[in-house]
Order: C-alpha cells, then structure tokens, then sequence
C-alpha cells in the first residue's frame, strides 16, 4: 500500500516537473534558423559541388588535364577534355562536365588534384525540376564569375 | 463492406501491413503482422527496399572509391562506419597511422556517436508520442554537426577518414568548440532526465517492456546497446582494443533488466561515456602530422582474409575483406550492428500489443539503409 | 427580443464560434507547440501566422471528397457529423455569461453528458466504416478508453450536484458568487479532496476529448492517424473541428464545475450589458487557460498506453473519486448548514 502511494505522489511529481520544464522554454528565445530569410554562412570547409580555380595572372583556368580527377572519381561523374595550343605549355582544357546528379561530394578529386586547380564551392541551395541542370559546365562558370 | 476485413469468417487473426511507410519504421521498414486482436502473434521483418548492393560495389572499384560508401549505410554514424573500413584495409595492406591521426578519429567518432544517439533518443520518445524532447535533442545535435562540418566538411554522410590519416587537420577553434558543446550537453542531460527519464508515463511505457534475454540476444548476435541492456557487457572499444581506446578511461554501461527501459538507460549512460573520451582525447592530443608520410599510391594488400571490428553507435561493425593481391578487394562483406539487432524482433515481440512491440522496436534503434546496405 | 429568435440568433453564434474556434485552436496549438520546442511556429501566412487557418481550410475543402474502396459509404459519411453535431448541441446549455445562454435547461449538465458520449459512438463508426486495419484498432481503442474514464469523471460530477443540489449550470455557477475563494475548487468546507476531484475531472475531460497524452485513437506513431486515416478532405476537417469543439466543452464544463464559471474573482458583478460582457470576459478568461494547460500537456508528455489509462482509472480515478463521493456526503451530512 505503502509503494502505491509512493508511486502516486512521485508520479505525479514527475508529470509537474515536465510541465515546469516545456513551461520554462516557452518562454525563451526561438533557436531556429529561419531559412529563406537568414542565409547560413557555409564554413570555409563547407562541401559543395567542385568549380575550376582561375590563375591569378590571366584568369584562366589552372587545370592541365592530367585526367586524375576523372581517375580517382567512384561515380565517374567528371569529364575533362583538352587540347594544345601554341605559345601555351601542357594542354588547356576545354571541356570540364560534372554530372552532380551522380556525385557523392567526397572530395577524392580535390585530393588528387596535383596542381591545385580544383576546390570546393560554397553553394548548397541547388533546386531544378530538370535532371540536365544538374550537369555543371565548370568553365561556363568560371566565366560567369570573373 | 468487402476486401481486407473479410478475408475468412473462421479466421482468428488478420494480418496487419506495417510499412514500408509508416510513421513508426523510420525508414522503408516492412513488418508484416500476424495479429490476434491488439496481440501480436508473429511478426516478419521484410527488407530490400532500400537494398543498394554496397558489398558487391565493394567489389568492382578500387579500396579507396568505396570511402564515400561507407557513409551512405549508417548515415547517423557514418564516422564509425568510415572508422571500420579504412581500420580494415590499413590492417590488409600494413599501413602506420599517425597518432595524431588516431586521435582524430577517435574524437570525430566519438562526437557522431553522441549525435547518433541523441537523434535516437528524440526519434525514440516521438515513437512514444512526445514529440517536444525531438526539437530539444535536435537543438544539441545541431551543435555536434557544426562542429563535425567545420572538419569534415559535410554534415551526415561524411568522408573523413583515409587510408593513413584523417582528410585534413582540426582548427583550434574546433578544440574550445567541442569543450564548450561538452559542457553545454552536460547541462542539458539532468533536463532530459527530468522531461523523459522520470516521467511516469514513460517509465510505464518501458519498464518490464519487450524482454530480451542474455541467451537470446546471444542466439541473434545481438551487439551494443541492445546486448548491454540484456546483461551482456561487450564492447569492441574495450574487448578488442583498437585504435587509441586503451588510452582512455571509460566505462562501458551495462543493465541487466533486458528490458526497453534498459536499453534506453545504456544509451543514455554511453553518451556520458562518449564525452568522457573526448575530453581525455583533446587533453592528450599529440602533435604531429595527421597522415601517414607515405601512403602507398595504388592499394594492393597481401592475398588473405583480413577482419576488422569497431564499435558503432548501434553495435559492432565488422568488415571482412578478401583480398586477391589486387587493387580490388575479391570480396567485401559488411557485418552490420541492426541487422542482427532486428532479427531478434520476431521472437521477442510474439504475444506484445501493438504499442509495445513499437517501443521495443524503438529501443532496438534501427536504421534502415545499414540493414539492407 | 423574442424568444425564438433569440435562439436562432444563438445557434448561429455557436455554428460561428465552434468553426472559427477550431480553426485558431489550431493555430494556437501549433504556435504554443512551436514556442515550447523553441521554434517559431507558423509565420509566413499573414502577420503571426494568422491567416494560416484560413490557407489550412481552404485546402481542405478544395480536396475531392471521395470514398475509399470498400468503406461503408453510410457511416463513412455520418461519423464525422456524429462528432461534430452533438459537441455543437452541447453549447446550447453552456452558459457564456449569466444571461448569455440559449436556453437554461434544468438538466444541463445531464445533457452534456449523454451527448459526451454520442462522440465515442461517432469515432467508432468513423474507424469501423473504413475497412482499414488501422482505423479498426483505433475504433476498438476508442471504446475500451470510454469505459475507462467515464466512471470517474461521472461519480466526480454527482458529487458537484451534491454539493450544488442542482443539474442547472447556471444555477450551478450561482452557487459559487462572491470572492475567488468561493469557487469550488477551493471549497475545502464541502469536501477536503475537491482540488483532487478538480485534477479527476479534468484528467477525465483530456481522455475524453481524445487528447494527449491519452490519443491512443490517434496515435500517429503506432495507427498511422487511427479513425482518420481514410478520411480526406473536409471529412477529415469536420472530424477536426468537432474534437476541438469537445475540448472547448470539455474545459468549459470544469469551468462551470469548479472554477466559478462566468464569475469573477471579485465580488462585483455590474447590471445590465455591461454585466454580459464582464461575464464573458472572465468565463473566457478561465476557458481558455484550461485550453492552454491541454496544449501544453500534449506537448510535454509521451502518449500512454490504454492498459495504463484502465490501470489508471481503475486504481486511482475511481477509488479518489468514490472516496471523495463519501466524504462529501459525510461532510454535508455532518454541517448541513453549508
């Protein structure tokens, strides 16, 4: 009988005490982000899609073709094509294709890269109704950014 | 009235379609139920619907283009998973990791572990039908993902460890983060005490609910929370030591109850476990360089049969990997912690009403896509 | 005015007010849920959210009404009225304000009572009319949490027409004139235990209208949404709009009960217009505290499971409460003069 009650007035203590507690957080400020609104700030190591980075002096891009990138991918989702041209040591790229519906952001490529022509983008808000919005033409982009 | 309900007059029970979309399951989970009444008299577990053929992918590329794999089965502990493939293959092709490295690893895994077991704890009290103490688990597991995204770089699937090393080395920042996100948490646990642990309704709700016994969950090879809430005390971190583990002071929790009170309580004790191993970690971390000073280019271990052991936020994660002498692995075969843990759920639910063999099946911790890989 | 048309003009008030009121319920509920988890809640839809009812209505009136192969086209069609017409009858007796009433029937309370329970009968025929499984569980819970709550709540209520000596609600609510400290629940000379029976009845009234944490009807989490999981469009809203209309008289009924009904803490009451308005502000004022005290609980609490609320019932509803049946007829037996 003792343990009834027992049990009855500790109960009843815990079901107050929760009470006391989503009452207490009603009161306190909101801790979401509201999105659309406040944009987060992606941290420097923040993931996203590859993108070609340009040489300081002439803007173009780093790349060489090596074709590591395109080696050390799982999914094979980038495709690199070059070619020489005169005045110019190794091959320029002309062609840099990733098909982001297929990559998995592991960063395989980055690491592989020799000459430190690729890095991460900070964009992380990519909506498309089409799969071919998908398909990034790397060097369209890097001459829409300069 | 026609169709389901009228199946056969002379029939006892119906049986009941749980999944693959249900509230309860997490995931694409299919339980078919034989009920009688409220009264559960069989229940099967059916899976493959979420089945992406890891292993065989395993086989057919390179060691180092299965690492974004890893992370893709157990995507609320993917640094375990990355833990035990790339422990694996360093043990087949002889490879020395850094201290600093191990280090690393073992407090990433350790913070994911919290973060696993926090969204456990929200998704498990939701199954239960409170659905504040998700929000306020969620509000800590955020602080862990941003840490881990300021490493690692991703938030859920990551890719962080490698073949002799760790990607990239921390930030001091990350340092004074963790330490405050530890003190943070520390003061949040008595109010999760407090809202769910002695609430009465939830004591009702899991004491003396779904029992699973030693010897059963011994028959199933049930692993971590689940077989430490039967009695059972292993722990890949402390039974077979790998990585830094031994150098760390932690106690592994362990109830004998065996019931979903039980398995709720190691979880809740392990994550004060975890912590405690953060904060030995950061206080010994050593100096030096996070990866090994030469790599091996291209993978090709000795012909043999190589296991690996870790623990995961869900159990033990094996990885045993066949190896024909070269740059593929010949076979790749993946011991996942749920699966086991789920196999147990036929058995153990028999003669449950419904409400409590969702408990139970809470309790177990399932995540679907590591069940099927 | 005549009387007639005072009723009329009554039964439109109701009609609005039990429409409008469940749809700001639930922006309530979804604000206060969305403050206790420290998120903001609905914002978008006009200021604070506002509007969002309205967007949620609309929505749910556009969708086709359409019946679901092998359900039972007559009770699919009739379980949701048979939620939501009885709780719109019940408003007729609850008195707003002292002349603020439809009709002042002598059996009030025993009215509300017998409609209470046409409610369950409703959810019933809802979840069995469905021919889904989960709807069925629901139906079959429904009814086992009927027999549970009601014995409790009904011996709690004989003891207040004891102490009252009448089933009239406004006569009820007349009894408890005066200071705060003469509001029933405070009535320690009628009965030692009437904050407990206050806790009884109100325990009750949340497993009545289908509440957390007693939704096991519901249930999201186990029967997919229980009785309602067949339901589309504007059926589903009806069955909505008739369960918030139940807890709206589920805490106006402990209101009147045991919170002094439209009387204020203060022993002022001003005549004529102003009198109504002085009532309807602190009947109001009582109401919808209760009403946030539910939202509240739902959002803190795991759902129980219908063993417990039985074991619950049988072993502590029922015995307080008959023990608090003795002890006030022992209390007036002893001093009749109160």
């Amino acid at each position: 009988m003792s343990g009834y009650f027992k049990e009855l007035i500790s109960g009843t203590k815990s079901l107050f005490i929760g009470l006391g507690i989503t009452g207490k957080y009603f009161f306190e400020p909101v801790v979401t982000e509201q999105y659309p609104h406040e944009v987060p700030v992606m941290k420097p190591r923040f993931r996203g899609h590859i993108e070609l980075i340009p040489d300081e002096e002439t803007g173009e891009p780093k790349c060489v073709v090596c074709g590591m990138c395109q080696k050390a991918c799982p999914t094979g989702c980038i495709t690199v094509a070059g070619e020489k041209r005169e005045g110019v040591k190794g091959k320029v790229v002309t062609q840099y294709i990733l098909n982001f519906t297929t990559c998995s952001l592991c960063g395989q490529c980055v690491e592989s890269c020799k000459f430190g022509a690729i890095r991460f983008s900070k964009d992380y808000n990519k909506v498309s109704e089409r799969k071919e919005d998908f398909i990034y033409d790397l060097i369209k982009r890097l001459k829409e950014q300069s | 009235m026609n169709g389901l309900l009228q199946q056969d007059v002379n029939q006892e029970t119906f049986t009941l379609n749980l999944g693959p979309q249900h509230p309860a399951t997490h995931g694409v989970l299919r339980v078919k139920l034989v009920m009688d009444g409220e009264y559960i008299v069989e229940a099967e577990p059916v899976l493959g619907y979420i089945h992406r053929m890891h292993e065989k992918m395993g086989e057919n590329r390179t060691w180092a283009k299965f690492l974004p794999n890893c992370g893709r089965m157990d995507y609320l502990g993917a640094l375990s998973y990355n833990h035990g493939y790339v422990a694996a293959v360093e043990r087949a092709a002889g490879i020395e990791v850094p201290e600093r490295a191990e280090y690393l690893r073992v407090i990433t895994v350790e913070l994911n572990r919290i973060s696993s077991h926090l969204l456990w704890f929200g998704a498990f009290v939701l199954d239960l039908g409170g659905f504040t103490p998700l929000l306020y688990a969620f509000d800590d597991r955020e602080q862990i993902l941003d840490l881990l995204e300021s490493v690692t770089g991703s938030r859920l699937t990551y890719c962080y460890f490698r073949f002799g090393g760790v990607y990239n080395d921390i930030e001091d920042s990350f340092i004074t983060g963790t330490r405050e996100f530890i003190k943070r948490l520390r003061k949040r646990m008595p109010m999760y005490d407090a809202l769910v642990t002695k609430n009465i309704i939830l004591i009702k709700r899991l004491k003396d609910i779904g029992p699973i016994s030693k010897d059963m969950a011994r028959r199933y090879g049930a692993t971590g929370p689940v077989a430490r809430g039967s009695g059972i005390n292993f722990d890949v971190r402390k039974h077979e030591p790998y990585s830094v583990y031994p150098e760390f002071d932690f106690d592994i929790p362990v109830y004998e109850e065996g019931d979903s009170m039980a398995r709720y309580m190691v979880r809740m004790d392990e994550m004060e476990q975890s912590m405690r191993i953060v904060e030995q970690a950061l206080d010994k971390l050593p100096e030096g360089p996070v990866m090994a000073a030469k790599p091996p280019r291209i993978i090709k271990p000795e012909k043999g049969d190589y296991y690996h052991a870790v623990e995961a936020a869900r159990g033990s994660f094996g990885v045993r990997l066949v190896s024909d002498g070269t740059n593929q692995a010949y076979r790749l075969k993946l011991r996942s912690p749920t699966f086991s843990n789920l196999s147990l759920f036929n058995e153990a639910a028999r003669g449950m009403l419904l409400p409590d063999a969702l408990a139970l099946m809470g309790s177990l911790d399932l995540v679907i896509p590591e069940i099927d890989r | 005015m005549p009387e007639p048309f005072r009723v009329i003009l009554f039964i439109v008030f109701v009609m609005a007010f039990a429409g409008l009121n469940a749809a700001y319920l639930v922006w309530c509920e979804r604000k206060g849920a969305g403050h206790i988890q420290r998120r903001i809640g609905p914002k978008e839809v006009g200021p604070y959210g506002l509007l969002q009812p309205i967007a949620d209505g609309i929505k749910l009136m556009t969708k086709q009404l359409f019946l679901p192969k092998g359900v039972d086209p007559v009770l699919f069609m009739v379980a949701p009225l048979m939620v939501m017409v009885p709780a719109i009858m019940s408003f007729m007796v609850i008195p707003f304000s002292e002349t603020f009433v439809a009709r002042e029937v002598n059996i009030g309370l025993l009215m509300i009572f017998a409609f209470a329970s046409v409610n369950v009968l409703g959810l019933l025929l809802g979840g069995w009319g469905s021919a889904n499984k989960y709807a069925v569980i629901a139906a079959a819970r429904c009814v086992s949490q009927n027999i549970a709550y009601e014995i409790p709540m009904l011996i709690t209520t004989i003891t207040m027409v004891m102490v009252t000596n009448t089933m009239n609600l406004n006569e009820m609510i007349r009894s408890q004139s005066g200071w705060f400290f003469h509001w029933h629940i405070f009535r320690l000379d009628m009965s030692l235990m009437m904050p407990v029976a206050f806790l009884i009845f109100f325990i009750c009234s949340l497993a009545e209208t289908n509440r957390a944490p007693f939704d096991m009807a519901e249930a999201e989490s186990e029967l997919v949404a229980g009785a309602y999981t067949e339901y589309p469009g504007m059926g589903f809203g009806v069955f909505f709009m008739g369960e918030y209309a139940n807890i709206v008289i589920g805490c106006a009924l402990t209101t009147i009960l045991f919170l002094g009904g439209w009387q204020a803490p203060i022993p002022f009451n001003p005549a004529g217009f102003l009198g109504v308005i002085w009532g309807l502000f602190w009947f109001f004022l009582k109401l919808y505290a209760l009403i946030f005290t539910v939202i509240w609980i739902r959002w803190t609490y795991p759902r129980t499971q219908f063993y417990e609320l039985l074991n619950l019932s049988w072993k502590v509803l029922i015995p307080f409460s008959l023990f608090n049946l003795i002890l006030t007829a022992l209390q007036i037996k002893i001093f009749p003069w109160l």
